[in-house]
């Protein structure tokens, strides 16, 4: 049995990862559902090259994402350097750097899964909603907004799920730091390293298949749940 | 009174409509499909700008190219019934109809909830959502949403269309009913000879986007070339002279 329970360090990275990654889905979520839009919604020279941009870190190796990142966010880089000096806000070495990162790694499933959501929304719906008295903010929340939630709850999900795997550019951009930035993959990885840690690595990955699956669950069934309400 | 000259490049379709009409009542925009019936209406709600042109309803200025005057469509006071119903899925009936109410200031309103619902029978429905109504019923859920905002102006676009024969004799009585129970002046797309019969009392002409004929629909149904036009259904009509003489001898 005792091989079961989860060790004060493992527990921790737990604990962190799920901090982590719900950090990454709020503060990208306000960002996701805007480009998402303006990418469904509008042409306009240079579309191609954002959606290429948002969609970069799906293709391009983790390590060059959290290199990037390094050289920008980092303390010395040029965005880094001007938000600790402006707002005191630094993404360095800290469990706001691991959820940047972990943000940036997820963020092209979010936009996505939102973005095909909101094409599938009848624009007729929006102009009835005009006629009646709403102003285009009003008919976002009011009609736009609860017609696209299925596709951004799947894209929270995904995003969420997404981010309690993120390794590559966490390890590169912020270190691999307990209690800061040592999430779930990376202690998993760091037991790995030291002998007599394969239980615990077990362990660990485990409770990593269980919450993927979870959340794909959780997802799929959130997904026809609306999509019955919607039909009535 | 409603006085509008609208023009509108589309494409290579170019849509030139100019009509006015003094009495409140049913006017009826009448011709083919691809006649630019809706896109006149859609440039009337504001869903559509005219390149050109000036659009009056009563004695409010709504658009007006010279003086760059554009309302937006829901400063317009216009109400819009679609072809397709256009209810929001994710309310339920009631929450339809209130949708645009709670958005009309109350000395503006003219229609309470329990006189619309009164009004188009549809009491059993309020807790419903549309995607278990039926056609016709979703068809008087938009009239009575529409109704609900208190508009100065309602346009329907061929809001029977879609629906089959028994459903338009159910439809169709609530919509007669709404000129004299409110005052309203409505401007009806359609391109059924039926409907116009039943209901208009102005009918504006329509053909390849240019309104060519406007007057009282009895003295436009007695004129033999207006009538054989409209006859015709006006779909496949190759009398071009009797669109000339129509338009000609029709009041202005």
């Amino acid at each position: 049995m005792e091989s079961l329970s989860l060790t004060a360090l493992e527990v921790e990275s737990l604990r962190l990862s799920l901090w982590v990654s719900g950090w990454a889905v709020i503060g990208s979520l306000p960002a996701g559902i805007a480009i998402a839009w303006v990418l469904a919604r509008f042409k306009f020279p240079g579309k191609i090259l954002l959606d290429g941009l948002v969609h970069l870190p799906l293709v391009l190796p983790p390590v060059v994402t959290g290199y990037t990142l390094l050289m920008l966010m980092g303390k010395n880089g040029h965005l880094g350097s001007l938000l600790q000096k402006t707002i005191g806000l630094s993404f360095s070495f800290n469990w706001k750097g691991a959820a940047l990162a972990s943000a940036v790694m997820a963020f092209p499933l979010l936009v996505r899964a939102v973005r095909l959501s909101i094409e599938a929304v009848d624009q007729g719906l929006e102009a009835a909603a005009r006629t009646l008295g709403a102003r285009p903010l009003r008919v976002f929340f009011s009609v736009t907004l609860p017609l696209i939630m299925p596709g951004v709850l799947a894209g929270v999900i995904l995003c969420f799920a997404r981010s309690l795997s993120e390794f590559g550019a966490t390890i590169m951009f912020v270190s691999n730091i307990p209690g800061q930035t040592r999430t779930l993959p990376l202690a998993l990885y760091s037991l790995t390293q030291v002998p007599g840690g394969e239980a615990g690595a077990l362990r660990l990955c485990i409770i990593s298949v269980v919450l993927a699956l979870l959340a794909l669950v959780a997802s799929e069934l959130l997904a026809r749940h609306l999509d019955r309400r919607l039909k009535g | 009174m409603l006085d509008i000259q609208v023009v509108r490049q589309q494409g290579s379709f170019r849509v030139d409509a100019a009509f006015r009409t003094q009495n409140a009542g049913i006017t009826a925009l009448f011709g083919p499909s691809g006649a630019g019936k809706t896109s006149v209406i859609n440039m009337v709600a504001g869903l559509s700008r005219p390149d050109k042109g000036r659009i009056v309803v009563e004695d409010r200025v709504l658009f007006d190219s010279d003086r760059g005057i554009e309302q937006p469509p829901e400063k317009r006071s216009i109400g819009y019934i679609f072809q397709d119903g256009r209810l929001f899925p994710h309310l339920t009936v009631r929450g339809n109809l209130t949708y645009g109410m709670k958005l009309t200031p109350h000395r503006r309103r003219y229609i309470g909830l329990d006189q619309a619902v009164d009004l188009l029978d549809i009491e059993r429905l309020l807790d419903r959502r549309p995607a278990k109504l039926s056609g016709g019923e979703k068809q008087r859920v938009a009239i009575g949403r529409a109704l609900l905002t208190s508009p100065r102006l309602l346009l329907m676009d061929e809001p029977l269309s879609s629906l089959d024969e028994a459903r338009k004799e159910e439809v169709l009585p609530f919509i007669a009913k709404l000129p004299r129970a409110f005052l309203i002046p409505i401007l009806y797309v359609t391109h059924s000879v039926n409907e116009i019969q039943r209901l208009a009392d102005t009918l504006v002409l329509m053909k390849a986007g240019k309104s060519i004929a406007a007057g009282d629909i009895h003295e436009m149904m007695n004129r033999i070339e207006c009538q054989s036009i409209i006859r015709s259904d006006a779909v496949t009509t190759d009398a071009i002279t009797d669109w000339r003489t129509c338009r000609d001898t029709s009041i202005s």
